[in-house]
């Protein structure tokens, strides 16, 4: 299916609930509401034309410095899709506020949101409700602070052993 | 004491904990299992990553675009030509820009060099912890001429930083052809007699058939792509999906396996070496501007090819060899941009005798290299997937109009098959952890990133 | 005294001779200089023909450890427990410059050098290095090995 179909047949699905909708570079994109996320999610997997059978990737991006963003929801937390019958992709991404940092889990849609979920506890400092065993996934138990956020400098240093150089 | 302290069991068997890292044999990388046995059956297992993470994405935010290509590099640091390719492209994509023909075969010859290293490595480490060290020798010798050809292009045997936004750092050098092609037949002379040692071994087989499966439910709801996907009869290989660079005007097949073990893969990936020389092969014969061949003769050779062939041992009679020295500039001589780089002036660095002999192309250099300037690609994202040696390779990079990158995401190929490895192992041995983790070929430095 | 010193002193050599030709290697290996390492390991560059052809992986049974790749904050402490868990005498070889200093990997995540967790006797520094600059590291500490005095 083509990109354009692709997110016309989500839109006829959601509806308002599709806030914003683009094919920049040829990816087909979909902003959807928080509300409607997990709905959205099943309905790509099971809808016999769409077919998202795979979660490529599930990541998330930090706003705060971006130009027109800086007020806005701080978080976007990113879906990859792709689908093995039809050979087409989808990337549905939702608006997270920094004080509401919550988004319902996946994991029970794709097993692997498992630890993409947790991965991006550990860098974003998003909360997953519903995640069955959330934490940190690359850093260690003690580091305080979600690194990858903006207002993280890249140098401060938490060892755990050893001089803080 | 064995059995004290642990969880309460089944029936009130008391499990053993066994925890298997962070620093073990098995060298693929730092990883810790915390396994439950039972007698020798691993009843649960925990999976504990994160031991090489080095801050990859948050590096690449800190310096320019091409500044984040040695860090790539560094991700499947076995082939280390795939990622930069596959970043280069994901940027190039958010550009808009699109890459030479030649530059594209080149990527194609390059990509697939670098895939053989990589399976070649996991191959010969797997054997190796199973007992087979002959097989890791001859797995290592076969990948030491491979090197010496990509240290014949890119100048490094390993973190290469070879590709660019744009195109690639410089073209083949003279004389590339036949040494890849002697390369290759020593690389399939080594999977020949690895074919005669293993395939048929009772030893292995016994040890791989069976062992580590995942069905194709599981494996597909996982997000595992490359080698163990198509171990599963799935023929998802994001060069036939996607076709990008030149790999849809090259013949060749994508290997499948039906039944999922270890032993399905490792089959999946010695057929893909011999498919992957074949690209290569072929993509150099068709490349457009020719492969360059020399006749070598008593002709002089370049200063860098002549500091090659010391560094490779090759130093018979070499202080007989003429070299070519180049009248003004070094490597003036050597076509190294104009038929491989996008010829865009936002993005691609002039040639060297442009930058210092005419002021447009020191505007040009600098508009590109200093602080504040550089490659600036309109705001947006691109998501671009090439197959990586485990699988389907992304970067995601997200711009904001200035001359750094806003976000760089690098989905990881080889993260989905270690969330599965709890699947794979719980309800087998001990001793067959081995062989599982190594089919999985985990790659710490892009597990981690 | 002076005929005590001239026998400790052969027997210093003695032991320095068979301690250098006998090097049993802990590779903790971590990152990329693996890939050197293994292929300094492998017929072509061979440092079997320098006696340290077989690495012991148990740190109690192992001499030197080479600690090769980056070391990250969260595996640090299990380095050192490592250092802590091998016998006297013991050397590290901080092999590839992540190790040495942190390479360039100046971040939240890379300790920069391994100095400041163990003591180390050998740098090689190289982002790999190419496995000769890992033999002549590997002369280096057997330069060192032999002259190193006992106390008895």
């Amino acid at each position: 299916m083509e990109g354009r179909q692709i997110l016309q047949r989500v839109r006829d699905r959601f509806g308002p609930a599709v806030v914003d909708s683009h094919e920049h570079r040829g990816d087909a994109t979909a902003v959807v509401e928080r509300a409607a996320l997990i709905d959205a999610l099943r309905f790509c997997r099971d809808d016999s034309g769409l077919d998202f059978d795979v979660l490529m990737d599930l990541t998330a991006v930090d706003y705060s410095k971006y130009p027109g963003r800086e007020d806005g929801p701080r978080f976007d937390v990113v879906y990859h899709l792709y689908s093995v019958p039809h050979n087409h992709r989808l990337r549905v991404k939702v608006r997270v506020d920094e004080d509401e940092a919550s988004v319902p889990t996946a994991v029970g849609l794709w097993p692997i949101a498992n630890w993409f979920e947790r991965e991006v506890w550990d860098m974003f400092g998003v909360r997953f409700s519903g995640h069955p065993d959330l934490r940190r996934l690359l850093m260690y138990e003690e580091f305080v602070g979600h690194p990858l956020r903006k207002d993280y400098p890249i140098n401060r240093r938490q060892p755990l052993i050893g001089p803080k150089l | 004491m064995l059995g004290e302290g642990a969880s309460a069991g089944a029936g009130g068997d008391q499990n053993m904990h066994i925890g298997v890292g962070p620093a073990h044999p098995a060298m693929h990388g730092i990883i810790r299992i915390q396994t439950e046995l039972d007698g020798e059956f691993i009843r649960k297992a925990d999976v504990e990553i994160g031991y090489l993470h080095r801050a990859f994405e948050k590096d690449c935010e800190v310096g320019g675009y091409n500044n984040a290509i040695p860090y790539t590099d560094r991700l499947n640091y076995v082939s280390p030509l795939i990622n930069n390719f596959a970043y280069a492209a994901a940027v190039e994509k958010l550009l808009g820009i699109e890459v030479t023909e030649r530059c594209q075969y080149i990527r194609t010859v390059m990509a697939e060099i670098s895939r053989v290293c990589d399976h070649l490595t996991c191959i010969g480490a797997s054997a190796m912890e199973l007992g087979a060290f002959t097989v890791f020798l001859y797995m290592i010798k076969a990948r030491e001429y491979l090197w010496e050809l990509v240290e014949d292009v890119t100048g490094a045997r390993l973190t290469i930083s070879y590709g660019r936004v744009g195109g690639v750092k410089a073209d083949l050098p003279d004389g590339f052809a036949p040494k890849m092609t002697a390369a290759f037949k020593e690389t399939r002379e080594v999977l020949d007699e690895v074919h005669r040692l293993l395939t048929g071994n009772r030893i292995f087989m016994d040890r791989m058939v069976g062992i580590g499966a995942l069905t194709r439910e599981e494996t597909l709801g996982y997000a595992i792509t490359g080698p163990m996907l198509r171990a599963v009869g799935v023929g998802y290989d994001v060069r036939r999906a996607q076709p990008h660079w030149a790999y849809d005007r090259v013949q060749w097949e994508v290997p499948i396996q039906k039944d999922g073990d270890n032993y399905a893969r490792y089959l999946v990936r010695m057929a893909e070496m011999e498919q992957s020389m074949r690209i290569a092969e072929q993509a150099l014969a068709m490349m457009p501007g020719g492969p360059i061949n020399v006749d070598f003769e008593g002709k002089a050779i370049d200063p860098a090819a002549y500091v090659d062939q010391g560094k490779q041992g090759k130093t018979e009679g070499l202080l007989l060899v003429p070299i070519r020295l180049s009248p003004n500039l070094q490597g003036q001589n050597r076509p190294l941009h104009d038929r491989v780089n996008a010829s865009d002036k936002r993005v691609v660095l002039p040639p060297k005798e442009n930058t210092y002999g005419s002021i447009e192309g020191l505007m040009n250099h600098f508009m590109l290299i200093m602080e504040g300037y550089g490659i600036r690609p309109p705001l947006g994202e691109a998501y671009f997937a090439t197959e990586g040696a485990n699988g389907e390779l992304g970067f995601y990079v997200v711009s904001d109009g200035t001359d750094r990158p806003y976000r760089v995401r690098c989905r990881p190929p080889c993260l989905p098959p270690l969330a599965a490895l709890h699947r794979m192992i719980e309800g087998e041995m001990i001793a067959d952890l081995i062989p599982t983790f190594g089919s999985v070929n985990m790659i710490g430095g892009e597990l981690d990133r | 005294m002076g005929v005590g010193s001239f026998f400790t002193s052969k027997l210093d050599e003695a032991i320095g001779w068979a301690r250098k030709y006998s090097i049993f290697q802990y590779p903790f290996v971590t990152a990329c200089c693996g890939m050197e390492y293994m292929a300094t390991a492998c017929s072509h560059y061979d440092i079997d023909r320098f006696g340290a052809g077989l690495p012991r992986f148990s740190p109690r049974q192992a001499d030197v450890l080479f600690v090769v790749g980056t070391i990250s904050q969260k595996i640090a402490p299990v380095l050192k427990r490592i250092y802590d868990q091998m016998t006297e005498p013991k050397w590290v070889v901080a092999f590839g410059v992540c190790t040495c200093t942190g390479g360039f990997y100046d971040n939240y995540a890379t300790v920069q050098g391994i100095d400041t967790i163990i003591p180390v006797d050998i740098y090689i520094p190289g982002c790999p290095p190419r496995p000769e600059s890992v033999i002549d590291g590997l002369m280096k500490l057997q330069d060192r090995i032999a002259t190193q005095t006992q106390r008895f």
